[in-house]
């Protein structure tokens, strides 16, 4: 029932290999990179969301509020250095 | 039905709703395009006019129908947000609008590339090709309008409007386009119109367009879901989402 | 108590006179009031046409002084160029009454806003639409347009700027708030004058080619129909957006 008779054959597209292989390439690039796209997306998302959540509940407790403070130490450290 | 609609413009409980929704359309897509893909490329017979470069059509009449096709929901949710001020509705159409460009995008870029086995050049001004060239135009038109805005809101109606004006005018230019290219190109060849296509030749593309279908509702259902997160990053039930998935 | 009461409505209402008069009194004023601040600004009047002229002077330069040549591709030639010039000018349709604040006074009128910015399309279309139709004439002898076309071309001219006036007004009301509106402006509106053009360049084809010209006059002025129905809400919905936002 296949079109073709070998692997070459199909590759080949009975001489339309660039037409057809680019069409179809460019559309799977374009498909899949949307939902990378739409991945990467919502992961940046909810990582900045869980760090303003986070924040705010830094703010709320002393104890909590030394992070913030520890992370600008090492800023402060590194500076030199570099 | 009020109550149904109502609760449908909440935005948690879309995001409920779409999270059970969303798996499913992605199941279907990949099966549809995985299985329409390796029919139309591998089992399909091949055209006896135009040899294997018909297989461009199991790409290119997906992505024209469906770049049609989102258009026409970008205008229905643009009218819902307008009328009902229900803000899924904006967010939806927002997400929906580059998709959109993009398969306007590959329908244009498989038209161009199969004129060339076909017609011996890569551009002709053939009415399906220059429709969806203007079809393009006023895809990047509404999202440049979005972008030009600082206030959301403004933004939001302003593209729903143009949406709506270019729904309207989208069957006008349609016809005059085609009226115009058969006062031109009296009885040319034209890609897609062909004459009782075999089943083995229609069914995988069949398989094509739902399986096209299918990721376009999945991937809006995805990116709404993020927009929403994004819009009501101050609402409670989104903290205590965030919070939950730490 | 109660006619103490009604009594000072009844009379604003005899002040105010009937609604419909009242509509119509407004857009008459709004008529006046923009016919003469336009014609006070006659050299904002005249960019359009002089932008006409220059653009057809350029294409015998660009492409080949030859007449017959130019005879073939003068209907395009000079709607396309019309078209542009009636884009040129639609930047400065709601612009001076936005930056002075007028455009809100009309939003707070009583009347309907789509009665009252219809009234500022129709100046609009008189002091830009019509002179060019009026003067695509005499650009088209320098085309060499074969004799005959000449009452078609102005006709379709001026029936079809009419629909780009009103279509236009849709994308300036959208744009009328944003500092760099200009370019976008253009990748709004132009996609929307296809239809426009395609059948105002058949009419005057049609007219060159000695073939009926009713049929394209006929949708010319079936697309202007519907501009009309259409064009004023989408209009005002977007002068709302604009100033609202």
């Amino acid at each position: 029932m296949m079109a073709f008779d070998s692997f070459g054959d199909f590759l080949a597209m009975g001489g339309h290999a660039p037409y057809v292989w680019s069409s179809w390439g460019i559309t799977f690039m374009l498909l899949i990179g949307a939902v990378l796209h739409a991945r990467l997306e919502r992961r940046q998302l909810l990582t900045t969301l869980r760090r303003r959540v986070r924040r705010e509940q830094a703010r709320h407790q002393p104890v909590a509020s030394q992070a913030p403070l520890n992370t600008a130490q090492g800023g402060g450290n590194h500076d030199p250095q570099a | 039905m009020w109550a149904f609609i109502h609760k449908l413009g909440s935005p948690k409980w879309f995001y409920r709703i779409s999270a059970k929704l969303q798996p499913w359309f992605w199941v279907a897509a990949a099966g549809l395009i995985v299985t329409g893909s390796l029919w139309g490329l591998a089992f399909a017979p091949a055209d006896y006019q135009q040899g294997n470069s018909f297989r461009i059509l199991y790409v290119h009449v997906p992505a024209a129908f469906l770049a049609q096709s989102i258009f026409v929901s970008m205008a229905i949710a643009g009218l819902v947000y307008m009328v009902w001020k229900i803000k899924v509705a904006d967010m939806a159409a927002a997400v929906m609008a580059p998709l959109g460009a993009a398969m306007t995008f590959i329908s244009l870029f498989s038209g161009a590339v199969w004129g060339v086995p076909t017609w011996g050049t890569w551009w002709m001004w053939d009415a399906r090709l220059t429709s969806m060239l203007i079809l393009l135009f006023l895809y990047l038109g509404v999202i440049a309008l979005r972008g030009a805005f600082t206030s959301r809101d403004s933004a939001s109606r302003a593209a729903s409007v143009l949406a709506m004006v270019g729904v309207i005018n989208i069957p006008i230019i349609k016809y005059s386009v085609d009226w115009w290219y058969t006062l031109h190109q009296p009885a040319t060849f034209t890609i897609t119109s062909r004459p009782a296509m075999p089943t083995e030749m229609w069914l995988p593309l069949l398989l094509m367009v739902l399986g096209f279908y299918s990721f376009f509702i999945a991937l809006t259902l995805m990116r709404t879901r993020s927009e929403i997160l994004r819009r009501e990053s101050n609402k409670r039930w989104v903290r205590e989402l965030v919070e939950e998935k730490q | 108590m109660q006619v103490s009461d009604t009594a000072p409505v009844a009379s604003a209402g005899v002040a105010l006179g009937e609604p419909g008069g009242n509509l119509m009194v407004a857009i008459t004023a709004t008529l006046k009031r923009d016919l003469t601040l336009m014609l006070r600004r006659r050299g904002e009047m005249l960019n359009p046409l002089v932008f006409f002229a220059l653009v057809i002077t350029l294409f015998p330069i660009g492409i080949s002084p030859d007449p017959e040549l130019l005879a073939l591709i003068a209907p395009g030639l000079l709607w396309v160029a019309a078209l542009l010039a009636a884009l040129l000018s639609l930047d400065s349709l709601f612009r001076s009454d936005y930056d002075d604040g007028s455009l809100e006074q009309l939003l707070l009128a009583p009347q309907p806003l789509a009665a009252l910015s219809l009234a500022k399309v129709a100046v609009h279309w008189l002091l830009t639409g019509l002179p060019l139709a009026l003067m695509a004439p005499v650009l088209g002898i320098m085309l060499a347009l074969p004799a005959g076309s000449y009452l078609i071309l102005a006709l379709s001219l001026a029936l079809g700027t009419a629909s780009l006036s009103l279509i236009g007004a849709i994308g300036a009301a959208l744009t009328v708030g944003l500092a760099k509106g200009g370019v976008l402006l253009s990748l709004l509106v132009l996609p929307l004058y296809i239809p426009v053009l395609i059948f105002g360049t058949g009419a005057v084809q049609a007219a060159v080619f000695g073939d009926g010209v009713t049929a394209h006059l006929a949708i010319l002025g079936a697309l202007l129909a519907g501009a009309l129905i259409f064009a004023p809400w989408a209009i005002a919905a977007s002068l709302r957006i604009s100033i609202n936002g």
